[in-house]
Order: C-alpha cells, then sequence, then structure tokens
C-alpha cells in the first residue's frame, strides 16, 4: 500500500490492480479509480499547467465540475478535453494533461454510436438518496420509470460518505434499492448515463457511455456512447449540488481541493489526498470532511473557519481529536509551487485580513457552500432565485410535470432528501392518476443539528493590495481572476451575461460549475447590487460535454442522409458514371471513357444529341398525379397558364408562382384523361411542389374534389434525344407511329416499347427531336437496354446531367433555382407567353400588375458570350458596365446564372440576370473571373437554333 | 422537443411539422380589384404578437393534414389546435 491509498475503505476492486500512463510515467491504480483517483493515490496532484499563465494546477473536485483536471486520452482511440475525475480507469490507459486546448484523432473512429428513444411514466435524473427514493416510490405503484445516473454504481453523494440509513451502512439500503428496482419489468435504471438536456414536454436526452470504462477490451459489437432521447410525463430532478470554493490568493496551487471531493476520495477510493490537511470553510460540512480525514489518519491541522462562531457540536468532535479550530479566520493566500506548502491564515475583523500566519500543508481543503445543480431545472424554463440563507440559487418556479428533490432544491440534510424524493414521487404519480403504493420511508442517522447558518463569502480580501486580485483565481480553466472580473465592472459592464462574455468565466468545459455564481457575487459587490437581482448566467445544454460523435449516432458516412437512386442506377455504376447529388438523389453527372475528363466527355455527349441519338436517365424527376372532377381547375388555379383547355393525349409546358408573382417551379404537365392529369417537377423541387398543391387545396379550396398522388418513383423516365432518337424508337416500338404527323411535338401515347408497357411523350429540353419514355421502374433495365442495343449503329451515347444542362442552357431554357432566385417572374425569364391573359386570376397575377414588377430595370434572363471565346465564366459572377472599377459601392448589372463550354456553338457562354437585360442585348459588359476583368456580349437566351427548326428532326 | 397536439393524430414530436405562418388569412375575393397597398398586405404583411397566435401548421411527417393552433409566441405553449373547417376556439 502507498502512502496514500488506504488498506481498510473505498469501493475499489483490490484484486484487480490497472496499470496505465500518465505524462509519460507509469502507475498503478485499482479497477473502479477514477483517472483522478488513481493520480491521488499515487501523491500527483498537479495534472497540467494552465492555459494563459502556465501554473501548476492539479485536481480540484471528485466530478465533472472539476474546472482543472482535462486529459488527453491516447488509448485506445485518441479523445481529447475529458476529465481525470471523470474518466474510469482501465489497463493500459496512457493519458496526459492538457493546457485547456485538446487534439483531435487524424483517423477515422472506428466506434459506432448510436441512440434509443424512451417513454416513461416518471424519469428520475439522479440516483442519490433523493432520486432511488424518488424511483423507489414511482417504480412501486406500477408505473414505467427510468433512474438516470452518470455514475458507474447508484449511491450519488452517498457513495463518498459514512451516513446510516436503517441502522445500515447506507449503501447496504442503496444496493437492496437498485435490486428492487431491477425486479421490476417497468422500470429502467442507466448507470454511467448523464441527463445533458432538458427540453420541452418532458424531452430529456442523456448520453450513455456504455464501454469507455472497458478501454482495449470493449467489445467491437457494443456501441460505445448511446444518446437516450427520453419522453417522460413526469421529470423529477435529484440532481444533487456542488460544492464551490472560496477565491483567495494563489488558490490554484495543486493540493488545493474541495472539502467534500477529499472526503469522497478517502471513502470511494480510499484515497487520502494528502498528509497533513487545512481545512477552510464557511459552513458546517467540511467539518465532516477534517473529522472523517483525521480518523483516517490524516493529519489535520486546522479547521479555518471564515465564521465567528464556530459551531459548538463540530468544535467539540475536532477538539476530541486535536484538530485546532479558528473561527472568524480565512485563509488568505498559499506557498508552494507545484504542490501547497503552507496556507496563510489571518483573522477577519471588519471584513480585513489582519496579521498572517503560515500553516505547513500538502492539502488545503475549501469549502465556500453548496450550489444545487439547476442546470436542467433551469434548461426547462424553471426561474431560480437567490436564498440568501444558502448563499445559492434554487428553483423557484414550478414547471408542470417536473419536480425537483433534495439537494437541487437546496435540501442538503440525508433526512430531507430522502423525504424530498418521496414526496417528489407522490407528486408525479398523483398527477398521473396513480395511486401510491405503501412502503416504510427509509430513515437515516441522526444528524449534527448546528445553529450557526453558513457564511456566503466570494473571496477573501487580497492582502497584495498593489495587484489585488491578480492570482485569485475565479474560473481556473479560463486563468480568470478577481482582477479580470473588477476590469469588467470598471469598464461598465453590469450583467452578469457581458462579464461572462468579457472575462471568459464560465466558458471552459465545465461552464462554470464551480465558478459562475462566484462571478456573480463578485460583480454584485463590485457594482453595488444585489445579487439576487443579477441573477446567473443562462443555464444551456449540455450539462457536460458531449461528443459530436455520440451526437451524430449513426447518421454518419452514407447513412447522414437517405440516398435515393433509380432503377437504373446499378447500370450506371456499371458504365462508370460520375455521380452528381441532386437533393437526395444521386445522378450521373456524365460518362466518362477513358482518358475522358469532364469537359471532354461532355462535349461528346452534347455532340451525340444534337448530331445523332443520345440519351439519358430522367427518373428523378418529380411526377405527382393530380385526379378528380376538379383536376383542371385546380391546376388552372396553380399554373401561369390555362391547362383546362389541354386535351387528352396532349402536354403543356407549365410555370407556376408564388402569390408574389415569382417563379417556384416549371414542368410539364399531361392530359390522361378528363379527371387526370400528371405533371412533373424539378428533380429538387418535387416535394416541394406537392406540399404546395397540398396547402392550397386544404387550406383555401378544401371544395375542390382533387386527389394528389406523388408518383415519381413509380415511373422510370428515359429521355432519347437527336435527329435519330425516331429511328432508335420505331425500332424498339415497332407498333407506334412515330412520324410528326402521327405523334406530333407535345403529345404523348400509349405503346409497347422494347416489349414492356410504356408512356411516350414527344418533349423536348434540348431544342432537338426527343422522345421521353416512361415506364415502370421494374422494366427499366429492360428499356435502357433495349435502346443502348437498337442505337448502337447510330453511336447512340448515355450523358449526364451535364449535358442535359448544356443542351437546356443553349435553348435558354431556365432552370428554377438555378437561374432563378425566388426574385425572377416568368417575365423576366421572357416568357410571358406562358403567363395567361384569359384567366380571371391565378396564383401570382395580381402581383405581376404592381408597380416593383412594372420596373424596366429588373432583371432579365440573357445569354452572355464572352468575346474571347474560350473564357468559361465563373457562375455567380457579377457583371458590370464599366472595366474602370472606381471606388466602392460599385454598381452591379448582375450575374451569371449558368455558364458551360458548348460543342454546338465552338464557344462558351453562359446565362445571366442582368438588370434591364433585354435592352442591353448586343452591349458589351464585363464580368469578373479570378482578379481579371473579362468582355462579353449580351445575347437572347436562345443561342442555338432559334428558330426551332430542329424539334420535329 | 415539443410535442404539438395534431387534431387527427394526437401530440407528436415537433419535427414531424412544419410551421404555415398566421392562420384565417384568406386569399382575397377578387386580388384584381384590390389597389396594390392593400394586395401588397395580403402577400407581405402579417402581425407578429407576443401571446397567443392563431397559426397555421401542417403535420407533414404523417397524416399531412393543415390544421390551425393557438400558440403563445412568449412560452411556445400550444394552447389550442382545431381543424381548417373549425371556428377559431377562444383561449383565454
Amino acid at each position: 500500500m502507498s502512502l496514500y491509498r488506504l488498506p481498510d475503505r473505498g469501493r475499489v476492486d483490490r484484486s484487480t490492480p490497472v496499470t496505465f500512463t500518465y505524462n509519460g510515467s507509469p502507475y498503478t491504480g485499482y479497477a473502479g479509480d477514477t483517472l483522478a483517483s488513481a493520480l491521488l493515490a499515487n501523491g500527483v496532484h498537479q495534472v497540467t499547467t494552465s492555459i494563459k499563465y502556465g501554473r501548476p494546477r492539479g485536481i480540484m473536485a471528485a466530478g465533472p465540475e472539476d474546472p482543472n483536471a482535462l486529459v488527453q486520452v491516447e488509448t485506445p482511440f485518441p479523445e481529447p478535453m475529458l476529465t481525470a475525475t471523470t474518466v474510469e480507469l482501465y489497463d493500459g490507459l496512457v493519458a496526459s494533461g492538457l493546457s485547456g486546448q485538446g487534439r483531435l484523432a487524424t483517423e477515422p473512429d472506428p466506434a459506432r454510436y448510436d441512440a434509443m428513444h424512451q417513454h416513461c411514466d416518471v424519469l428520475v435524473v439522479g440516483a442519490g438518496p433523493a432520486g432511488l427514493t424518488a424511483a423507489l416510490t414511482a417504480a412501486r405503484s406500477g408505473a414505467r420509470v427510468v433512474l438516470l445516473d452518470d455514475q458507474p454504481e447508484a449511491g450519488g453523494s452517498l457513495l463518498g460518505t459514512t451516513e446510516l440509513i436503517d441502522d445500515r451502512p447506507a449503501l447496504e439500503w442503496v444496493e437492496a434499492a437498485v435490486a428492487e428496482l431491477d425486479s421490476l419489468p417497468e422500470v429502467r435504471v442507466l448507470s454511467r448515463t448523464t441527463a445533458f438536456g432538458f427540453y420541452d414536454d418532458g424531452f430529456v436526452l442523456a448520453l450513455e457511455r456504455r464501454t469507455d470504462h472497458l478501454g482495449f477490451a470493449a467489445p467491437e459489437h457494443l456501441s460505445r456512447q448511446r444518446v437516450w432521447r427520453l419522453r417522460a410525463k413526469h421529470v423529477v430532478l435529484a440532481t444533487g449540488a456542488h460544492e464551490r470554493p472560496v477565491v483567495f490568493a494563489d488558490n490554484d496551487r495543486p493540493g488545493t481541493m474541495l472539502a467534500a471531493s477529499a472526503r469522497t476520495y478517502l471513502h470511494r477510493y480510499g484515497v487520502r489526498c494528502g498528509q497533513r490537511a487545512v481545512v477552510f470553510t464557511t459552513n458546517d460540512s467540511a467539518y465532516q470532511a477534517a473529522v472523517d480525514l483525521a480518523d483516517a489518519g490524516l493529519e489535520v491541522a486546522a479547521v479555518i473557519d471564515a465564521r465567528p462562531q464556530s459551531p459548538a457540536g463540530w468544535a467539540a468532535e475536532c477538539a476530541e481529536r486535536g484538530i485546532e479550530v479558528r473561527s472568524g479566520h480565512v485563509v488568505t493566500g498559499t506557498t508552494g509551487h507545484e504542490r501547497v506548502i503552507r496556507a496563510h491564515v489571518a483573522q477577519l475583523t471588519d471584513g480585513r485580513p489582519q496579521l498572517r500566519s503560515g500553516i505547513g500543508c500538502d492539502l488545503l481543503l475549501v469549502s465556500g457552500g453548496w450550489n444545487p445543480a439547476v442546470h436542467l431545472f433551469s434548461q426547462a424554463g424553471g426561474r431560480l432565485s437567490y436564498d440568501d440563507a444558502l448563499g445559492a440559487f434554487v428553483p423557484s418556479s414550478s414547471l408542470e410535470a417536473v419536480t425537483v428533490a433534495g439537494a437541487a432544491r437546496g435540501t442538503f440534510q440525508l433526512d430531507g432528501c430522502l423525504a424530498d424524493g418521496g414526496e417528489a414521487a407522490q407528486r408525479a404519480l398523483a398527477g398521473l392518476g396513480r395511486p401510491t403504493a405503501g412502503g416504510t420511508p427509509p430513515r437515516p442517522s441522526a444528524a449534527h443539528e448546528s445553529a450557526e447558518r453558513p457564511l456566503t463569502l466570494w473571496t477573501v480580501p487580497d492582502p497584495d493590495e498593489q495587484h489585488a486580485g491578480a492570482t485569485q483565481f475565479v474560473d481556473l480553466q479560463r486563468d480568470a481572476t478577481v482582477a479580470d472580473v473588477l476590469r469588467a465592472t470598471g469598464a461598465g459592464l453590469r450583467s452578469v451575461e457581458h462579464v461572462k462574455r468579457y472575462t471568459t468565466i464560465g466558458t471552459a468545459h465545465d461552464q462554470g460549475k464551480t465558478s459562475g455564481i462566484i462571478s456573480s457575487g463578485l460583480v454584485a459587490q463590485s457594482v453595488r447590487a444585489g445579487i439576487a437581482d443579477l441573477g446567473t448566467t443562462t443555464f444551456r445544454p449540455p450539462y457536460t460535454p458531449v461528443s459530436f460523435a455520440a451526437l451524430a449516432g449513426r447518421d454518419r458516412g452514407h447513412l447522414h442522409d437517405p440516398e435515393r437512386v433509380t432503377p437504373l442506377h446499378l447500370l450506371h455504376v456499371a458504365a462508370g458514371a460520375d455521380f452528381e447529388d441532386v437533393g437526395q438523389w444521386k445522378r450521373p453527372r456524365y460518362f466518362p471513357r477513358a482518358g475522358e475528363d469532364m469537359d471532354t466527355a461532355v462535349l461528346r455527349e452534347c455532340r451525340a444529341a444534337r448530331e445523332s441519338v443520345a440519351m439519358m436517365d430522367a427518373s428523378t424527376l418529380g411526377k405527382i398525379e393530380v385526379e378528380g372532377p376538379d383536376a383542371a381547375e385546380l391546376l388552372d388555379r396553380l399554373y401561369t397558364n390555362l391547362m383546362s383547355s389541354l386535351k387528352v393525349g396532349f402536354i403543356r409546358y407549365g410555370v407556376m408562382c408564388g402569390v408574389d408573382g415569382m417563379a417556384i417551379d416549371d414542368g410539364t404537365v399531361m392530359r390522361l384523361a378528363d379527371d387526370r392529369f400528371l405533371l412533373t417537377t424539378t428533380t429538387g423541387n418535387a416535394a416541394k411542389i406537392l406540399d404546395w398543391m397540398e396547402e392550397w387545396l386544404q387550406t383555401e379550396w378544401p371544395d375542390l374534389a382533387v386527389r394528389l398522388t406523388s408518383v415519381t418513383e413509380q415511373w422510370a423516365t428515359v429521355a432519347l434525344v437527336g435527329p435519330r432518337s425516331r429511328d432508335v424508337l420505331a425500332l424498339v416500338a415497332p407498333e407506334l407511329a412515330v412520324d410528326n404527323d402521327s405523334f406530333p411535338f407535345m403529345t404523348w401515347r400509349e405503346a409497347m416499347v422494347a416489349g414492356v408497357p410504356a408512356r411516350v411523350c414527344r418533349i423536348s429540353f434540348s431544342g432537338e427531336l426527343a422522345f421521353e419514355v416512361n415506364v415502370s421502374g421494374w422494366d427499366a433495365v429492360t428499356l435502357w437496354e433495349a435502346l443502348l442495343a437498337a442505337g448502337e449503329s447510330y453511336g447512340i451515347t448515355a450523358y449526364g446531367t451535364e449535358t442535359m444542362h448544356v443542351l437546356r442552357a443553349e435553348k435558354g431554357y431556365p432552370i428554377i433555382g438555378q437561374d432563378t432566385d425566388g426574385t425572377v417572374t416568368p417575365q423576366d425569364l421572357g416568357m410571358s407567353w406562358v403567363v395567361s391573359k384569359k384567366k380571371p386570376d391565378f396564383i401570382g397575377k395580381r402581383s405581376f400588375a404592381r408597380a416593383e414588377n412594372q420596373r424596366a430595370d429588373r432583371k432579365h434572363l440573357v445569354g452572355l458570350l464572352p468575346v474571347q471565346r474560350d473564357i468559361l465564366l465563373p457562375e455567380g459572377a457579377q457583371l458590370v458596365a464599366d472595366p474602370q472599377i472606381g471606388p466602392p459601392p460599385v454598381r452591379m448589372l448582375g450575374h451569371v446564372t449558368s455558364s458551360y463550354r458548348s460543342a454546338a456553338l465552338e464557344a462558351t457562354f453562359a446565362l445571366a440576370l442582368v438588370k434591364g437585360g433585354r435592352d442591353r442585348i448586343g452591349q458589351t459588359l464585363y464580368s469578373t473571373v479570378g482578379d481579371e476583368l473579362v468582355p462579353v456580349t449580351v445575347a437572347e437566351p436562345v443561342l442555338y437554333d432559334p428558330e426551332g427548326a430542329r424539334r420535329d428532326g | 422537443m415539443q410535442l404539438i397536439p395534431c387534431p387527427w393524430c394526437g401530440p407528436r414530436d415537433e419535427v414531424e411539422f412544419h410551421y404555415g405562418g398566421a392562420a384565417h388569412v384568406a386569399y382575397p375575393e377578387d386580388p384584381q380589384s384590390l389597389t396594390d397597398e392593400d394586395w401588397a398586405r395580403y402577400v407581405f404583411f402579417r402581425d407578429n404578437p407576443k401571446g397567443p397566435f392563431a397559426e397555421r401548421w401542417c403535420h407533414t411527417a404523417s397524416c399531412r393534414r393543415w390544421f390551425n393552433a393557438i400558440r403563445d409566441t412568449a412560452t411556445h405553449q400550444v394552447l389550442a389546435v382545431y381543424r381548417m373547417d373549425e371556428a377559431k376556439p377562444v383561449t383565454s
């Protein structure tokens, strides 16, 4: 046994020694240790140096509230920014201290993370005395209960104390309680699970650390961490309290520690944190630490009580053990470097420390009182008020279906906590309309009665008046001091939120669990305001840090977002297509042949479409079937042009606008029957347009008898394009009359194509003679392969979205969402012809008459031809009139919306939105290309075959 | 995450819903007869009160039905929900 590990105490497993490496040195601990307890057992207090001043820093607490002990874990997988006080020790652990900043792993994390959804009647957060009693009371009534606790075992504060319940050691009661809970079928107890966010309507997020503590022995099939998404009808918050320090000069020396934490190290881990201790307190709780440590063989040099009177009962206990008690005294500072070697003690008279004396020690325990852990309560919208007697903020408002119990609401004695838990459960059960089952409430051992109230003391006056507050650390992680707070208030700041941002206090991993209220108290003193009025900074999730990996869960890589593929996808993959994402769809962008880059492949694909025949998978087009007696009426109201006059067997192009008159989508409408239409939408807009149509139907025109059905996936669509497309179609559809008179432009026919039933449309998105063949998704491969075979002698060429874009842009066909941005009307697009003058109204019509829509300088869609014919303008490039750019602001005339190389034009070209663009045709403008300005000629948007001669082949 | 009580499905997570702005803003009877100002009032202007507000929601990820809700914009509490063809209930 080492000097610091006691042979007969603690809950560590002495039969399982564990070796680990810290800051390069090998050490030994036991299973059940945290990294912090194992370091302390080896006499190591300093874990790192501070971020700003490089000062030695040690372990200050025994839980997640520790502001100092940040470590980087290297094995089995690198992870930064963990607290040594929450890392459970495992064999082979390699870790090192961090000065405020960690290092992310450079290799991918092989671990799995997942999520679980759970509903329950009563969710209890915290398995300390209050939480356990609450869970037991609720569970015995048959309610569905979930109990969460962040530690490996239940017990909460009881793990670090020696109290009795029902005349037995409290942990025996804990063990029996957990066994009873585990035996109930409707109860789930989750340990190593931190509730980190409390949202609306009983929704709580919690992180379960499932295999972290196993280190190298973690089984691969288990997820490493799991996010629990819990929805509870009633939430009991039994989250306990955090001890806070008092701030004095050089309060950051390793060996300075919270009193109850030292007690926890003693009882829970069997670790004595030093050899000679001084205890500095403002309340009774630290006396128990002094007594327990003395009983464990530690020399306790003195208890320094800032209160004028020490509590009589505790003073007697100290006297029995030879512990000197100095009431009315404070610790004003420390001596030491890597470890405290002396506490400076002085009498406090009229708030001023008198002549100081030194007491040698290697452990300085501090208690400035207790802060109820109100984080979750506050996150859920609960209000806090300042309790003057406790010197802390406590829950003050009631939240529906939320009860706070135990130390979390300022009840610090064990009997109160046990009673509180039972009452909280009864309240929850009453709200659920469940009767409470019987059972004897647990009975704790008697506590010390005390007449002495705690004293609220945020900071001890600095004896060094020259540099007052410069080494009085408030937030140790941020190296922020009392002097920093005074600088903030001196600069005129009053709000604790502003001081937080100015000083960075409370912004580190611990989110100010020990420092936040001290900062508020200091601000209050400094600006002579009441701390009750200043309040706290806002508590926001997460309560403790949560890794992005855990939040992402399984939604990583290709599971991040659903991938939609067409029935032809595998053929495209086999053909070596390069894919692009269009919404959630994977679409072939181009089909490179050996040695081709995208430009070369696209030029080849474009030539095939314009000179012979080419084909594209257009299955991703949104397709909506509109059915019912009022189907035509609905379309008339939604499209800018007339659809009711469309005859069965015909197809019409249409544009939809918002009420503001701006184009939101375009596509084709086929009339399948008098009461049935099939419309297509832009690939990425399918869901939005279905929503749009449903919204009008349900909210404005519920009298219209129309049904809308998304049929995007039912149909596979292949576009067959080019002067030879008719010949190819004739080969695969021998029964279909394909000549122009029998099958004219903008009509559709039902026919057998490649031996499968098909709906063939004569539609062109390229200006060429073209067909769109729609078949059931199941028949898509048959169709595709038949077309490839039939077109072989014509050199049929598969093309992707990039070629589709070039072909449509050459014809000036806009893509809604690329060439428009929600501020563009059909008229701006040069498509007044698609706006009905006959219909009395349709969505958007009234807006076209607004003065704003009549302005001559609206942006119009035009073509651009770079004067130097091989310069490709970047999409998004700004356009100006004058190549001599003066000082800003420079007047922009518009921007490039689409830009490509054209095989047909043997030049580059672009589409652009330009102010008064149609009146500028023939003019020269200038476009930015990198740092250069290049001249471009404004042109009509239709650059290829403007007379439409190619449409019918 | 808030629960929103869909009048058709019952209480569901807010992520299943889609917000639709102020309720009871009817499409004008005859838009062409409106002045530019009155039309702009319909297109662009909406109340933005602190407190109870009648608004439209759609249960997009489930029944896809639109409905109306009265929600307190300060607390997010949904005070009432009602179907499109039902009259606005009196809350408060």
